[in-house]
């Protein structure tokens, strides 16, 4: 009995609570990218840079407070630096709209062009914030590190294997789960909400109805920026910031939109869980996972890890592979809000 | 008097012109027909009334306002709503919401007007928070009608409403039109089922190669030898 606990443990430790996590962060990413394809109708490449330039203000606001000795106790600063980092990636995303998208909408450019436009972007975005904040690994946590220590599991348990639960994580996990509420009361609520969905829908028709089109590209990118630095901030709090990272991550960013079905919020919430659990199951060795469930007798000899941690990307790619050949149009059918 | 008239327009695609110095109006309370062999400029005559072509000629007033050069939305906020034959309703969107983004312009209560609706097409108080792509053609087109009339227009174009629909609820949407007519607005409207709509309308057009070739009133035109002969099947 006490092996199937301790089993289960292993699985939430390794596996569960870091998926959870981390799918709530490309959770947020997809939903950004899911947003602007809905309404503006174009694959945006540069929504990880966007991500980058939220963590790095985050940061940034983060020593600003620092230095003035503002902390929030036992939670990171980095909370109290969010909102004034959503400010000012929502400032940088209708300024990209204004200096370049805009451009190519009224001009109705087909969408591939705006993507290709949306990669110089990527790597302008990704310029800047390499000139403001260097190339390097930053770490910006500050506070309590653990919900839980393994240690104090073992002791409160008495199995043994520890449970680790990072602040980071249940905050991850407690912050997309606001900010995803929100964004849905948002889109099935509000006269607003609704008016983005029909534009989505059926462009001309939401025209005849006086739905103000620049309004609605607008929010939309207000609400993209909110979600992009809210995402790269919660991933570089979790792990830690370096520019690079979030040119790699926009793969399984597009990987989880797109198996979600591009466009639709829901499927890119749930594409966001699909990516993250696969990639960190068949990353995961089992060997001591089964040492726990398995007689003695048939113990593994080697790691049983499927693939080593450095194919991560692949695995993304391989589920974006065979989602693209068996149901196109992902798990939700994509296109619209 | 509320009206919608087309002085002498020309317009086309590009620039091939489709249709040349055509003339019509509506006045508000009278359904008024457009008939006309296939590729008559038909659908192009009432889309440039509400701007989503621009004219190379010609003006286009409502109600003594030259509006000529004002934005298709612009027109909307003026009463002008208009019912396109394809996409005309939001499937992605229940039928509820349909009806609110058809007053998308508008700060009173929507409420009293959605009821309206309701007591016109019965069967979408019973589907309202059904998805609108989930319903079938005829009840489409009831949404679609629906999501105009919230605008509460003085003039409604409807570009070929009963398209695709079987006889009877062919039938249906006529007297549902009549009905709409009879409340007020002005209803201008496309058709291929040219028999039905020529009996339901006040007065009719009838436009041969982009060009108006004799207007009447309904039944004057169904009894004219000509057009009988031409289009209406003997």
């Amino acid at each position: 009995m006490t092996d199937i606990l301790n089993a289960i443990v292993v699985l939430l430790n390794y596996i569960i609570i870091p998926g959870l996590s981390y799918g709530s962060q490309l959770a947020l990413g997809a939903l950004g990218i899911s947003f602007i394809y809905a309404i503006l109708r174009f694959a945006n490449f540069s929504h990880g840079e966007f991500m980058s330039f939220g963590a790095m203000i985050t940061i940034l606001f983060t020593w600003f407070f620092q230095s003035y000795g503002i902390n929030l106790g036992l939670l990171p600063t980095a909370l109290l630096a969010i909102p004034f980092a959503i400010i000012a990636t929502i400032l940088l995303s209708l300024a990209t709209n204004r200096i370049v998208f805009r451009y190519y909408r009224v001009k109705k450019s087909a969408p591939v062009v705006i993507a290709m436009a949306s990669i110089g972007v990527m790597f302008v975005i990704n310029a800047i914030v390499r000139i403001i904040i260097g190339p390097n690994d930053t770490k910006f946590f500050d506070g309590q590190k653990f919900i839980i220590k393994a240690k104090q599991f073992k002791v409160m348990t008495g199995l043994n294997e520890g449970l680790a639960i990072k602040s980071t994580q249940a905050i991850t996990i407690l912050v997309t789960i606001i900010l995803l509420s929100f964004t849905f009361w948002f889109l099935q609520k509000t006269k607003t909400g609704k008016s983005m969905r029909a534009f989505s829908d059926n462009e001309d028709l939401a025209l005849l109805s006086g739905i103000n089109p620049e309004r609605v590209v607008f929010i939309t990118w207000m609400i993209v920026g909110t979600l992009a630095c809210v995402a790269g901030a919660l991933y570089g709090l979790d792990k830690s910031y370096k520019p690079f990272t979030y040119l790699g991550l926009v793969l399984p960013i597009f990987a989880a939109a797109i198996v979600g079905g591009i466009g639709s919020p829901v499927g890119a919430v749930a594409g966001g869980f699909v990516i993250a659990f696969s990639e960190i199951m068949v990353t995961y060795a089992y060997k001591k996972f089964l040492i726990y469930l398995l007689p003695t007798n048939l113990e593994p000899s080697g790691l049983v890890q499927l693939l080593s941690t450095d194919y991560k990307f692949a695995v993304s790619f391989s589920i974006l592979v065979i989602v693209l050949l068996v149901r196109p149009a992902g798990i939700f059918k994509g296109k619209i809000l | 008097m509320i009206n919608l008239v087309a002085n002498n327009i020309t317009a086309g695609y590009g620039s091939v012109d489709i249709i040349k110095d055509i003339n019509l109006y509506v006045n508000e309370g009278e359904i008024v027909v457009i008939v006309g062999p296939n590729g008559a400029g038909k659908s192009t005559a009432m889309k440039s009334m509400l701007g989503l072509l621009n004219l190379s000629r010609g003006l286009v007033k409502f109600t003594d306002k030259d509006i000529t050069k004002l934005l298709p939305q612009d027109r909307v906020k003026l009463g002008i709503a208009f019912v396109p034959q394809n996409q005309n309703v939001f499937t992605g969107m229940t039928v509820e919401e349909n009806l609110e983004m058809g007053a998308f312009l508008r700060d009173d209560n929507i409420y009293d007007t959605i009821d309206q609706i309701y007591q016109l097409f019965p069967i979408l108080k019973e589907k309202r928070n059904q998805n609108t792509g989930e319903l079938s053609g005829g009840q489409r087109q009831q949404v679609a009608f629906g999501r105009a009339l919230m605008t509460m227009p003085k003039i409604l174009m409807l570009d070929e409403p009963t398209a695709g629909v079987s006889p009877i609820v062919m039938d249906e949407l006529f007297s549902r039109i009549i009905e709409v007519g009879k409340t007020g607005v002005g209803i201008l409207m496309v058709e291929q089922n040219a028999k039905q709509a020529l009996s339901i309308a006040d007065r009719g057009y009838v436009l041969v190669n982009g060009k108006n070739s004799r207007e009447g009133t309904g039944q004057e035109l169904l009894n004219n030898p000509d057009v009988r002969k031409s289009f209406l099947g003997g």
